[in-house]
């Protein structure tokens, strides 16, 4: 049989499990320091070996599983997923600072009676906690090898290595009846006294850190002030990169411009692709930038510090802190939110968190915040010259997203999606010092999945949008831009009486369309049918100045407000459907999104026209 | 001295005031085997716990340092856990 074997590595949450992984694979499994941080399963061959295929599985406190990603690895071990062979052998990995309560879970793996070898992982912070472990006495005691890692500096990988391929040579013994969880954390703390030859001194740093994140007053404080200054950082540290980007692709066009005769396809070269493609590039500092600090979050272990100090709000709207997690990283992109809702234990809290996670403002949508606000909101400073108002316009969308998700829970928890009031229990992990590696690698996978989004999706859209924008050509006595005689032109006035209500131009009922696909080709999408309206002065100009020219104020609030509820793009409606499993509940998230939107785009132009 | 050992009054664990130093003494069995998931998470019988932290709104949940672990917990969980205040 060429199939490879398959190894399970498993342990309880935070002991490094995926961090191990990825070294013995070479593989590049996102690192997280909070429980819960893989939600799959993913596989992976084991460096220079095809003959055995390790299994990253999610973290658990034990095979009773309490959500759904604890429910995989439960179903994986027992070798309940059908298209799946038993794995032959499991790594279990363990946290060397905190040895009795991981070894009540190898115990209890241990009478599956799969060959296994433990990972006494995190060794070097034992060190440094002075906890000192006899690790051939444990390896007594167990009867299983037992080899000394740390995995984020890959050490010890070369003798895992070599103990799996004997372990996977081993026969399986059958299972044993479980014991309790008493007699077993017994058993644990037995061995652990045996094995341990001095105890440690706790984790310092983190007892500190834990007074100042998590004080009554001051933790609060550094919460709210850590959004803001996310916010802030997304608008001003971007600016100089940004500038640098809208140069490179203005420069393009006039190169265009300059060398080609005006005809079909200097217009499609420059206002088909540079303008289009051109206006998304130019958000990539943005978002680096905004998954910078979320990644930096996640993996210092704050993000669980933050779901501790959100509990009690999150309770008010029937929801618990665990669910601040996945709308944390909402903000990044909703679909890993949606994703590690799966650590939400009751079903109803995990339904409500997925309706409500499109709400958190994505990082899709700040191109569209960022070039409404650019051209509409003056670039000045408020409060003293402290806080500049773009920004500030900026925090005020976002937090009209958090606050619309709450209300919405609040009322589905109290109709739809009633259930018992939900517990909260959650290990707060070690603070560490963000790895470096892995945010950097976070940052570069993302800027290869936008900027390949941007070279293909976008720009398939942007060719579409040309074509359909230019022609059929004008009739010879045109009086309008050609771009109103086209069918996108025929189009966008068909969808102009849907939207005309709240303040909607034919340009924006178009733009919106390609937006479904991905939020934001409407900003491309806008590039691309302005810079073919436009006279000739205006194309040279940016997106900026031609939108401050061809929209009022109460136009661009309503396209503002449009886009926080904004009809959720594609890719994200169908991991709803596949995470809820119901058409019906992804209907109705669509349908209640698009309803908000109109009705909230309705209100904001109709108030904004009236005062101003 | 050795009376009050004795006669160690045992409270819930969500009502131990914060800083104060406490052993656990049980944990109650609940209908929905709330006291195995706190097991699993590493609550047990002997083990020294204390009320690190509460949270700045409405003092709940409460984070509990158990050995060298911190867990959260609302206070209505942190009930199931019995524990005499030493």
């Amino acid at each position: 049989m060429n199939h490879p074997v398959k190894v399970a590595v498993v342990g309880n949450p935070n002991c490094g499990k995926s961090a191990l992984f990825n070294s013995l694979t070479g593989l590049r499994q996102k690192v997280a320091n909070y429980p819960g941080a893989t939600v799959e399963r993913r596989s992976g061959s084991l460096l220079g070996m095809s003959t055995v295929e390790l299994l990253d599985l999610p973290g658990t406190y034990s095979l009773t599983p309490r959500s759904p990603d604890e429910e995989i690895t439960r179903a994986t071990l027992m070798g309940e997923l059908e298209a799946e062979d038993l794995p032959r052998a499991i790594l279990c990995v363990v946290d060397a600072t905190n040895l009795s309560q991981h070894l009540r879970f190898v115990l209890e793996l241990k009478d599956l009676g799969f060959p296994m070898v433990l990972a006494l992982n995190m060794t070097d912070l034992a060190v440094r906690e002075k906890i000192n472990i006899d690790r051939l006495k444990l390896e007594q005691i167990l009867g299983i090898p037992v080899v000394e890692t740390v995995a984020v500096r890959k050490k010890g990988l070369d003798e895992i290595r070599e103990k799996l391929l004997e372990a996977v040579k081993l026969p399986k013994l059958d299972a044993k009846e479980p014991e309790d969880v008493r007699s077993r954390q017994n058993r644990a703390r037995d061995i652990k006294n045996e094995v341990t030859l001095s105890e440690g001194i706790g984790h310092k740093a983190t007892r500190v850190l834990d007074t100042v994140f998590l004080n009554m007053f001051v933790g609060p404080l550094i919460l709210f002030g850590l959004l803001f200054l996310i916010f802030q950082a997304v608008f001003s540290w971007a600016e100089a990169p940004m500038d640098m980007i809208d140069g490179f692709f203005g420069s393009l066009q006039d190169m265009i411009a300059e060398n080609m005769s005006d005809g079909l396809l200097a217009s499609f070269l420059s206002d088909g692709l540079i303008a289009g493609v051109g206006s998304v590039i130019i958000f990539l500092p943005q978002i680096l930038i905004l998954f910078a600090f979320i990644l930096v979050l996640e993996s210092s272990g704050y993000m669980v510090r933050a779901a501790f100090l959100m509990d009690r709000i999150m309770s008010r709207v029937g929801l618990n802190g665990r669910a601040f997690i996945p709308l944390i990283s909402s903000f990044a992109c909703a679909i890993p939110g949606i994703m590690s809702a799966r650590a939400i234990a009751d079903p109803s809290d995990r339904l409500t968190t997925i309706l409500i996670a499109p709400l958190m403002t994505c990082s899709a949508r700040l191109p569209v915040y960022t070039l409404i606000i650019a051209a509409f909101i003056p670039n000045t400073t408020i409060f003293g010259g402290t806080i500049g108002l773009q920004g500030f316009v900026m925090f005020i969308l976002y937090l009209a997203g958090i606050l619309s998700a709450l209300i919405i829970a609040f009322v589905l928890k109290r109709s739809l999606t009633k259930s018992t009031p939900p517990t909260f229990m959650m290990e707060l992990p070690k603070y560490q010092v963000p790895n470096w590696r892995y945010v950097g690698i976070g940052l570069y996978e993302r800027s290869r999945i936008f900027l390949r989004r941007a070279g293909t999706m976008i720009m398939g859209a942007m060719v579409i949008l040309w074509v359909l924008s230019t022609f059929p050509a004008p009739p010879a006595d045109a009086t309008e831009p050609a771009i109103v005689y086209s069918m996108v032109g025929i189009i966008g006035g068909w969808l102009e009486p849907i939207f005309a209500p709240i303040g909607f131009n034919w340009e924006i009922s178009i733009a919106l369309l390609p937006g479904m696909a991905a939020r934001e080709i409407a900003v491309a999408a806008l590039g691309t049918v302005y810079s073919l309206q436009g006279s000739e002065d205006v194309v040279a100009g940016s997106l900026v100045s031609m939108l401050n020219g061809a929209w009022s104020l109460p136009t661009a609030l309503s396209f503002l407000a449009w886009f926080i509820f904004a009809p959720q793009c594609l890719s994200t409606i169908a991991v709803v459907r596949r995470e809820t499993n119901s058409r019906k509940w992804t209907a109705f998230m669509v349908a209640y999104l698009f309803g908000l939107a109109y009705l909230s785009s309705f209100l904001t132009y109709h108030i904004a026209s009236a005062i101003l | 001295m050795a009376d009050d050992i004795k006669t160690a009054v045992t409270i819930p664990l969500g009502q131990l005031p914060r800083g104060q130093k406490a052993i656990v003494a049980a944990l109650l069995e609940t209908d929905e085997n709330l006291d195995t998931a706190l097991r699993e998470l590493g609550f047990a019988e002997g083990l020294d716990v204390s009320v690190l932290h509460e949270s700045p709104f409405g003092r709940d949940p409460i984070a509990i340092g158990i050995g060298p672990m911190t867990v959260a917990l609302r206070r209505k969980e942190a009930n199931i856990v019995m524990v005499t205040p030493v």
